[in-house]
């Protein structure tokens, strides 16, 4: 199988996990900014698996799991809040939703 | 093989961005479950057999489809793809941009200064995984048991006014 | 019957707390009665314990009682003690029978007044620190007694307190006679750190085995001396008495002549060994003796306000004091004390019985021709003026002062202290009788219809005469050769006896001194009952009225402390009116707000900023970790 060097790996996980924050950042469509968040969960997920290839180790798969079951619980709760948002406020924009404004 | 972990990389960094790029939702949400499979890809790779199966079955299978589901009950059409179109202008790129790339230029240079090694491309399978779940993790499963319950509740409870309000939309 | 003296202090306390605590409630018969009886009866025990003291005195002369322990700190436990010799028994009896006589007048002159209750707590109070201070043991009761003698001279000053004029006397009596306290107090802390002890006795014994003139007792006697110009008037501290005048008559007579401003004179006598041992300071004590005498002799006589008339010359009198302690006439210093208590209180309540009769007139310009009115006033009045300028045979006293000039004319290089003394007898004596001349002689000004209480003219009367004779004692031994009362307080005071080398000294110095008393007597009629408008066209010449301006304004010395201190200290208090200090916990109370503006405005409610902030922070942190 693949012998990488695991910073490789690292910084392969690295850069999903900036493309993810940037969409976050610049996406202010609340569905957008879900599938970044994803996509950053699953770059953690990568460099995590990377250091259980390492070290030969079962835990980095466990992390892994781990990270898979929160998605799962977050996308659950925050695509109904999606939809319970546009249902009250009529729009997907999250710069129109800032009633958490101090 | 390790020619293919860094054409799936690639892959999967190509299509991220297009991700993060693309005005059409479900255009992105394609690339996105693209993105993941290169991941699967390259976790098989690496040899982590069990979580290329949970990537391919879980994150591009279920969750993806929660997604599509969700897009089609709100019924985006083509005005909300011109309205992204007209947000996604240049600049808005540019401090995100920076941001990033700052922090990836720390993150290059904090790596670069150890060399930990390579993988071993060993196979940690399914039953290694497994026995270490139900071992020394049991605990951390059975609190993850609970988040599903309760994003399962919270999923349930702040979704039941929607449909109600979906079902009288013309 | 010596065992009882701890009611002499303690009598006049109760008087004020009875007063204090019933807060006016009481009828004004019951408050004379709790006040002059409680002051009478001190006053009755002062005398019983002199007559048995002087008749069989204790063993070593000295009598002292011990309270209780006033408290214990480490090695310190000073005793509220008192103290009884020759020197605190004569300062007690004075202080006891001179404020009795003061209250029984206080009933008459006060009786109208709605603080009646108010001015005898208040009085009350004076005698009894006064009383605690001159038969203290240790320093820090005496300072007890010093300081509550300057808070009761400061409420009575104040006692009209709806006059914005009275409370600013008050205070500048209370202010200028602080500078004094501290440095008293500080004397009080150095003493204690190099000795360990603060009972008097003992600091004296300790004190002597230092060198004389070494750091330490002269550093401790000019302290002392600064507390003691300050409450005792003397220069260049002397400008709150005259204002003093504020206050009721009978507290100027009580407080500002007879007893609390001679506490400076009593606290240099108590420590004269300390004094002796500091021969600058000393020397210092007799030149502000001396030069205060003078120049506050010249601006009594540019007075026309009878009570401030009466100020400069308590100054001027307590001046000759502090010469004798100069000069270590000490013995000297304490005999003027006792008979200036009697003459000068007596001359205070003769001014406010003739105050009090012309409804609050103190011009003496506008009095003038009241011997025929008030006879018996007048007469009294006559005979304390004449003890004040020394005249015999009119009155016995007239020695008091002249033993002052002997001495300092037999002290080494004592000569020009000497003759400033002898001009301040021509000048005492001529604005005594200028006063007189002005008051009780003339055409009459007014037809004043009033007459005195009898509660007010017994004690005026009763304090005259006393004053007129106390000098008997001191006489005895020219006479008969026994026992007078200079050696009788050379027990507790032994100074320097120095006599003249001839018989014929004493006769011929005491014609001197009589000889300008009566040069001054006699100017005085010339120039104010004689030939008034010689007076007045010496006073429009140029010269002339540039004098009396200044005189007047007691030198300038008010208006020199005005530009000193004041000016620059209203010019401070308005730079800082907005309070500089303040400036730096506004400026932080700013930087906070403008903090909290800046961290509110980040707390907008957009998600993707909070994102963007944590993604900023990552980087900081990333970077410090990869920099570091």
């Amino acid at each position: 199988m693949a012998t990488i060097p695991v910073e490789t790996g690292f910084i392969i996980a690295g850069l999903l996990f900036l493309l993810g924050l940037i969409g976050v950042l610049v996406r202010r469509n609340i569905i957008y900014i879900l599938l970044a968040i994803e996509i950053m969960l699953n770059a953690a997920g990568l460099a995590f698996v990377v250091a259980g290839a390492h070290w030969e180790q079962p835990d980095g798969q466990v992390m892994y799991f781990f990270v898979l079951t929160m998605a799962a619980a977050e996308v659950a709760v925050g695509l109904s809040l999606v939809l319970q948002m546009y249902h009250k406020f009529n729009t997907l924009d999250a710069n129109l939703i800032n009633r958490m404004r101090g | 093989m390790t020619a293919i972990f860094y054409i799936s990389a690639a892959i999967a960094v190509v299509a991220t961005f297009l991700t993060i790029t693309r005005v059409n939702v479900v255009h992105s949400l394609l690339y996105f479950i693209c993105s993941l499979l290169a991941t699967g890809v390259m976790f098989f790779v690496l040899g982590a057999t069990f979580v290329a199966a949970l990537v391919v079955i879980i994150n591009a299978g279920a969750i993806m489809v929660l997604f599509v589901f969700v897009i089609m009950m709100l019924n985006v059409g083509p005005q909300s793809a011109d309205q992204e179109r007209a947000r996604l202008r240049p600049h808005v790129w540019i401090g995100p941009g920076l941001l990033s790339l700052l922090l990836l230029i720390e993150l290059v240079y904090s790596l670069g200064r150890y060399h930990t090694g390579v993988t071993s491309g060993q196979t940690v399978g399914p039953q290694q995984v497994g026995t270490a779940l139900f071992g020394p993790y049991l605990l951390a499963v059975e609190l993850a048991s609970m988040l599903l319950l309760a994003g399962l509740l919270g999923a349930y409870h702040l979704g039941r006014g929607v449909m109600t309000f979906m079902d009288r939309k013309p | 019957m010596l065992s009882l003296l701890w009611l002499v202090p303690i009598l006049p306390l109760v008087g004020f707390a009875i007063l204090a605590v019933t807060a006016g409630q009481l009828a004004r018969k019951a408050v004379s009665v709790i006040a002059v009886g409680a002051v009478s009866l001190s006053a009755l025990i002062a005398i019983g314990i002199t007559v048995a003291y002087t008749i069989t005195a204790p063993a070593g002369t000295v009598y002292s009682q011990t309270l209780w322990q006033w408290m214990r700190v480490g090695n310190f436990a000073p005793a509220v003690a008192l103290h009884l010799d020759a020197l605190s028994m004569t300062m007690m009896v004075v202080v006891a029978f001179v404020s009795a006589l003061i209250h029984i007048y206080s009933t008459g002159f006060m009786a109208d007044d709605t603080g009646y209750s108010r001015f005898f707590a208040y009085m009350n109070l004076f005698v009894g620190a006064m009383l605690t201070l001159v038969l203290a043991d240790n320093l820090l009761l005496l300072y007890l007694g010093w300081e509550g003698v300057g808070l009761c001279s400061y409420l009575l000053i104040g006692f009209w307190y709806r006059d914005p004029d009275n409370v600013r006397a008050a205070l500048k009596a209370f202010f200028v006679t602080r500078i004094g306290d501290t440095a008293f107090a500080i004397g009080i802390f150095l003493l204690f750190t190099s000795l360990g002890t603060l009972n008097i006795p003992a600091v004296l014994d300790e004190i002597s085995t230092y060198a004389p003139g070494s750091t330490l007792p002269t550093a401790a006697a000019a302290l002392l001396l600064v507390g003691a110009m300050a409450k005792s008037a003397q220069l260049p501290l002397q400008t709150w008495l005259p204002d003093a005048m504020a206050g009721p008559t009978p507290v100027s007579a009580l407080i500002h002549a007879a007893t609390m401003v001679t506490a400076g004179v009593y606290l240099i006598a108590r420590m004269h060994t300390l004094f002796v041992m500091a021969p600058a300071v000393l020397l210092a004590v007799a030149i502000i003796g001396a030069v205060t005498q003078l120049v506050a002799s010249f601006s009594a006589l540019t007075q026309y306000d009878i009570k401030r008339i009466l100020a400069y010359s308590t100054i001027s009198q307590i001046g000759y004091m502090f010469l004798a302690l100069g000069v270590g006439a000490w013995a000297a210093a304490i005999y003027h004390f006792g008979t200036h208590a009697f003459f000068k209180a007596a001359l205070f309540l003769g001014a406010g019985v003739v105050i009090k009769m012309l409804d609050e007139e103190h011009d003496i310009f506008k009095m003038g021709g009241l011997r025929h009115r008030y006879p018996l006033t007048f007469w009294a009045f006559l005979f304390a003026a004449l003890t004040l300028a020394a005249v015999p045979p009119l009155t016995i006293t007239f020695n008091s002062k002249d033993l002052i000039l002997n001495q300092a004319f037999l002290s080494k290089g004592g000569r020009g202290l000497w003759i400033l003394g002898l001009i301040g007898t021509f000048l005492t004596a001529a604005y005594t009788f200028r006063m007189v001349f002005v008051v009780f002689f003339g055409p009459a000004q007014s037809r004043p219809e009033k007459t005195p209480a009898r509660s007010m003219v017994a004690p005026f009367v009763v304090l005259a005469f006393l004053g007129a004779i106390a000098g008997i004692p001191e006489l005895l031994t020219a006479i008969f050769g026994s026992q007078n009362l200079s050696s009788f307080l050379r027990s507790a005071l032994p100074g320097p006896t120095r006599d003249f080398p001839s018989a014929d000294g004493p006769w011929l110095f005491q014609l001197i001194y009589v000889a300008t008393a009566l040069a001054g007597i006699a100017v005085a009629y010339l120039l104010y009952e004689r030939a008034p408008q010689y007076t007045r066209s010496v006073v429009s010449t140029s010269v002339g009225s540039w004098l009396h301006r200044w005189w007047f304004a007691d030198w300038g010395f008010d208006w020199l402390y005005q530009k000193l201190f004041v000016g620059p200290y209203v010019v401070l208090a308005r730079i800082n009116r907005n309070d500089v200090v303040d400036l730096f916990y506004k400026g932080l109370a700013l930087i906070s707000r403008v903090i909290n503006g800046l961290l509110s405005s980040t707390v907008n409610g957009n998600v993707r900023w909070y994102v963007a902030a944590v993604a900023g922070g990552a980087v900081i942190v990333v970077g410090l970790v990869v920099i570091l």
